[in-house]
């Protein structure tokens, strides 16, 4: 495996160290004011554990940081509120590092709500020097899901792919942008990631045989299975939220058309029947309807059918060019790009009422994706020709921006909760 | 993931229990690899040697208990290379075909250079030729994907006019993935509005 690990250690490493940049605009947020006291013990870790959580937190544009106040305490320690209320925070995070004999890291938390005075709760995570990170970001999420209420998604994962001169890398990421590493690196263009549920495997299309063809990839192994590769183009999979098939796009009538094939492989049933095109297809978070996109109408919009095919709806009507589905995991936002006036933007339609307004003012957006707790939209953006990774709340007012240090970056892909 | 007891409890009271099982899982996972994908081999299945059971620790270990069961993804992430290769194109052939903003048609001007090019195709029924479709950057990856192949099929089309076989021409599209030139003046996009023949 000599050649391997050459080959390894030749990825363009610029990309590892990125980092998501907040950029809130607007005003009149309400914020929680919070604090997280350095993780006694800290020292023998190579990261900071509060750092990460605060940033974690403050990414959000929902938390507010505090200075703590002087002294060191952990998760053992019964903090005294009262001094704390009077600096202004209302929840106190404290913790502690440990070494443990195997070599791993014990790292532990306690949650106290400081206007209520009560201890939340705490929890410990023995982990590996490599999944520290990851503990820090679990701890975010708990303390997150404890503030708001909502379940926190800072423990995932996202899907990429960087231009770097004449390589093409699809990365995978954790959800601040650090920790990226390449699934799949190719001299030929990679498009189109799409996480399986469960977040083991991403189908994507790829054109390295110089032609777009289907991939399935289980990215902790490196294995890869040919999905689909037919005559004509191999496009835009989506996998049905019980990860047992996945809708793609095909050419095989000569046209772009929507079909249904098992993860494992089988012939692909055609779902669209026209001459038009058809193709961006994804599942309904039931997994009951599949969204698309087609110029059946004489502009690109996009419809919804059934899963099984047949007849469709159209569900965009604004405007004369909708593309880029990406329906919320709880089934009530659609996220899509529409032009105006010559410019791409990511638009978030509300599916009960059909209302749709845009949630930004630039004019290149690309490929939504939404948060596995459906808070969130990540999506590409670029600007005569250089490009970025944006993230944005439902109401358009908390962004933050994830450049490359070198080249270009687009097609994100946010993965699901663990399992 | 162990629910810490309240601050006054003895340490020892909270020591994780899945010790053995995250040790055994973190091992697994360290053995995966990185591993070259030659071109001449697509299309690539099984290209690694690495286990099959990757567990995160944190995944199995840290969830809540209700979360737990399925198969918990890894942390881990091999690495697949992919190399180039190149295919040697007549050189006494022209080989693109412009097309119009938004447009679909083959333009009269391009009669000869597809007449050439069915000659070429029909003197030996071995040969094979890619029709690759392209748009310019304009617009979602996927959509001008579907346009590229539509702008494909239109050549395609034509060459079976002429007499070229079906099993001779296989129309796919690279959309905007692959430009001519990298612009963006609309004369720029002009030049990446196009049809190219590769032959293999």
């Amino acid at each position: 495996m000599a050649g391997s690990a050459l080959a390894l250690t030749a990825l363009p490493m610029g990309l590892t160290h990125a980092q998501f940049r907040v950029e809130v605009a607007g005003v009149g947020l309400t914020q929680f004011p919070f604090t997280a006291v350095a993780f006694l013990g800290n020292d023998v870790a190579a990261h900071d554990m509060a750092a990460i959580v605060r940033a974690d937190l403050e990414r959000t544009g929902q938390f507010r940081f505090v200075e703590p106040l002087a002294g060191s305490l952990d998760e053992n320690s019964r903090p005294d509120l009262t001094a704390w209320r009077g600096r202004g925070t209302d929840s106190l995070l404290l913790g502690s590092v440990t070494r443990l004999a195997d070599g791993r890291f014990d790292v532990r938390f306690r949650l106290w709500d400081v206007v209520g005075a009560r201890d939340l709760g705490g929890l410990s995570y023995p982990v590996s020097a490599a999944d520290l990170r990851l503990a820090a970001h679990r701890i975010a999420d708990q303390v997150y899901e404890k503030i708001t209420g909502e379940k926190g998604v800072f423990s995932t994962r996202i899907a990429y792919v960087s231009k770097v001169g004449p390589r093409y890398n699809l990365w995978v990421a954790d959800a601040d942008g650090e920790n990226a590493r390449a699934a799949l690196s190719s001299p030929e263009p990679i498009i189109s990631p799409s996480w399986a549920p469960g977040g083991s495997q991403l189908a994507y299309v790829s054109f390295e045989a110089r032609k777009p063809v289907i991939y399935a990839h289980d990215i902790s192994t490196g294995r890869r299975r040919l999905l689909a590769n037919y005559r004509g183009s191999n496009s835009a999979p989506a996998w049905s939220p019980d990860g047992k098939q996945l809708a793609v796009t095909l050419s095989l009538s000569g046209n772009a058309q929507i079909y249904a094939m098992g993860a494992e492989g089988g012939e692909p049933r055609r779902l669209t029947t026209t001459t038009s095109i058809d193709t961006e297809p994804v599942f309904s978070a039931d997994g009951r309807h599949i969204y698309f996109v087609s110029d059946r109408g004489g502009s690109p919009q996009i419809y919804r059918m059934s899963a099984q095919g047949g007849q469709a709806q159209r569900v965009s009507f604004q405007g004369n060019y909708n593309i880029s589905p990406a329906p919320s995991p709880d089934g009530r936002h659609l996220a899509f790009v529409s032009r105006v006036n010559g410019a791409f933007r990511l638009h978030l339609m509300d599916l009960a009422s059909g209302e749709v307004r845009p949630l930004t003012e630039t004019a290149g957006d690309e490929s939504p994706s939404f948060a596995p707790n459906s808070r969130m939209i990540i999506y590409a953006t670029r600007d005569k020709g250089q490009e970025a990774l944006m993230t944005t709340s439902l109401d358009g007012r908390i962004k933050t921006r994830l450049a490359g240090a070198q080249g270009d970056i687009r097609e994100p892909e946010w993965g699901p909760f663990a399992r | 993931m162990n629910k810490l007891v309240s601050p006054t409890a003895p340490r020892h009271a909270v020591r994780p229990t899945a010790s053995v099982l995250l040790v055994s899982l973190l091992s697994a996972t360290l053995m995966a690899c990185a591993s070259k994908v030659s071109l001449d081999e697509v299309p690539v299945t099984d290209r690694s040697n690495a286990p099959t059971a990757p567990v995160s620790p944190l995944g199995q270990g840290a969830v809540n208990p209700q979360a737990q069961g399925g198969a918990a993804p890894s942390n881990e992430v091999s690495p697949v290379q992919v190399t180039q290769s190149g295919d040697v194109q007549p050189a006494q052939l022209e080989r693109v075909v412009y097309f119009d903003y938004d447009s679909f048609v083959v333009k009269p001007e391009f009669t000869a250079m597809l007449e050439a090019n069915a000659r070429y195709l029909k003197a030996d029924p071995q040969r094979r030729v890619a029709l690759e479709g392209h748009t310019d950057e304009r617009g979602g990856r996927e959509y001008n994907l579907a346009l590229g192949q539509k702008r494909a099929e239109a050549v395609r089309r034509a060459l079976s006019l002429l007499g070229v076989s079906e099993q001779q021409a296989e129309p796919v599209s690279f959309g905007e993935e692959k430009p001519a030139v990298n612009g963006f003046t609309e004369s720029d996009y002009a030049k990446n509005r196009r049809v190219e023949f590769t032959y293999r």
